[in-house]
């Protein structure tokens, strides 16, 4: 045998073996259309009615038992405040647990920012969460295959798979991943899968009192959702990243990313 | 035929062999991935379910059907806190997930703070946001120390229906 034929029967010998068993099983195709119907989540932020109260903090660690003293939160609220004389200040104190309760501005280790009150030009908030993209850098990066994409649009993260390695969270643009204290996994927002399943709001959309935040399913038209996201002028954080988020924002400004 | 090029070869195969085996058993078998493709979702599918049975603790979805759930037994505070300018909110931000009650908790720990109302009544200068309508006080300096409800109702806020 040569050199050259005994590369190439080694070659073929271990990709012949890498093949997975289950990629050689066939998929019926009717059968997997019909355990999923056609729904796709979709998130609507309207972020000139949101007050910064941030009960939709409170509800989702409520909810999702997310340790209220650790400085992680699955949803957040950020301030924006610019100012007369063109600066521009962002916040958000605790992923805006307790609201925002305090005019000065948090900028982070342990210093603060008081604003004049007549030097204030505008001011609002935005709230944050996973925008459950359509091409996820996060689980594209998982090694383990611990987080996915479900086929009616929500991305997980399987905490008895998850090695903590943190990939994930680096990967996500919008830093909407972080390191769970207690279960020791990567975690995220689910959109309440569980409630969603069951016909509920999740706990943010349910505890806001504006309507800032809304939910609906993208692929049916007559859903109110999808109508104002269809007729409303709507946008997007971090285009750029071709990550297609799924989660639509009313009202953004340019330094909001 | 004998050739030194078999060995190594033997080697390659039995890791190859031996990946596989251990591969079968330790991936559990509902390991694939949906019509995503392999890219974006390659997951254990029996997950999915794990994440749709985890336990609500917020029983009641949306502002209107919470009033009408809690009425049927707290009818009269709902009916005045409905019309009021509170209405908006919804029962379990103030108090507290419901869960099962009135079996499980059979009563509600209701956060009464003073933090739970500055939430929305510190009064913070931005003209442009939403908040500018909401009344609001300086904390540092409105009856410091104090709970607001022991002046306001929570249920009808008006300064009229004060305590």
């Amino acid at each position: 045998m040569e050199r050259r034929e005994f590369i190439q029967k080694c070659i073929l010998v271990v990709a012949g073996a890498s093949v997975p068993l289950s990629a050689l099983t066939l998929i019926d195709p009717k059968k997997v259309f019909a355990e999923n119907p056609d729904i796709q989540w979709a998130f609507l932020v309207d972020t000139n009615k949101c007050v910064g109260c941030g009960f939709c903090v409170k509800a989702c660690k409520t909810e999702n038992d997310i340790p209220f003293e650790a400085h992680v939160s699955r949803t957040w609220v950020e301030r924006y405040v610019y100012t007369k004389d063109d600066k521009r200040y962002v916040d958000s104190p605790d992923a805006a647990l307790n609201g925002f309760t305090e005019s000065r501005i948090d900028l982070g280790r342990g210093e603060y920012k008081e604003i004049d009150k007549e030097n204030v030009g505008k001011a609002f908030f935005v709230p944050k969460l996973c925008n459950h993209c359509s091409s996820p850098a996060c689980t594209q990066v998982c090694p383990v295959g611990a987080t996915y994409k479900t086929d009616d649009g929500v991305v997980l993260v399987d905490r008895t798979w998850c090695i903590g390695c943190g990939y994930c969270i680096m990967a996500c643009p919008y830093g909407a991943r972080f390191f769970h204290p207690i279960a020791k996994v990567a975690d995220k927002c689910t959109f309440c899968y569980h409630r969603l399943s069951k016909g509920l709001d999740s706990a943010c959309v349910n505890a806001c009192p504006f309507k800032a935040r809304r939910m609906g399913n993208i692929h049916d038209k007559n859903d109110p959702i999808t109508q104002l996201i269809m007729n409303e002028r709507v946008g997007v954080l971090k285009d750029e990243f071709g990550t297609k988020p799924q989660a639509f924002y009313i009202g953004l400004a340019q330094e909001v990313r | 035929m004998k050739s030194h090029v078999w060995r190594p070869l033997y080697v390659v195969i039995a890791l190859a062999v031996a990946l596989l085996v251990f591969r079968f058993f330790y991936v559990p078998n509902d390991f694939g991935s949906g019509k995503r493709g392999f890219m974006y979702s390659y997951h254990r599918q029996s997950n999915e379910m794990e994440w749709k049975n985890q336990p609500v603790k917020y029983s009641v979805s949306g502002r209107e059907r919470m009033h009408e759930y809690c009425s049927e037994c707290h009818g009269e505070i709902v009916k005045v806190r409905s019309e009021k300018l509170h209405g908006i909110i919804p029962c379990e931000d103030c108090h507290g997930p419901a869960l099962q009650h009135p079996d499980n908790p059979e009563k509600l720990t209701i956060d009464r703070s003073r933090l739970l109302c500055l939430r929305c009544h510190t009064s913070l200068p931005y003209t442009t946001s939403e908040r500018h309508r909401i009344p609001g006080i300086d904390p540092k300096t409105h009856n410091t120390g104090l709970e607001c409800v022991k002046c306001h109702n929570p249920h009808n806020p008006s300064l009229e229906g004060m305590k």
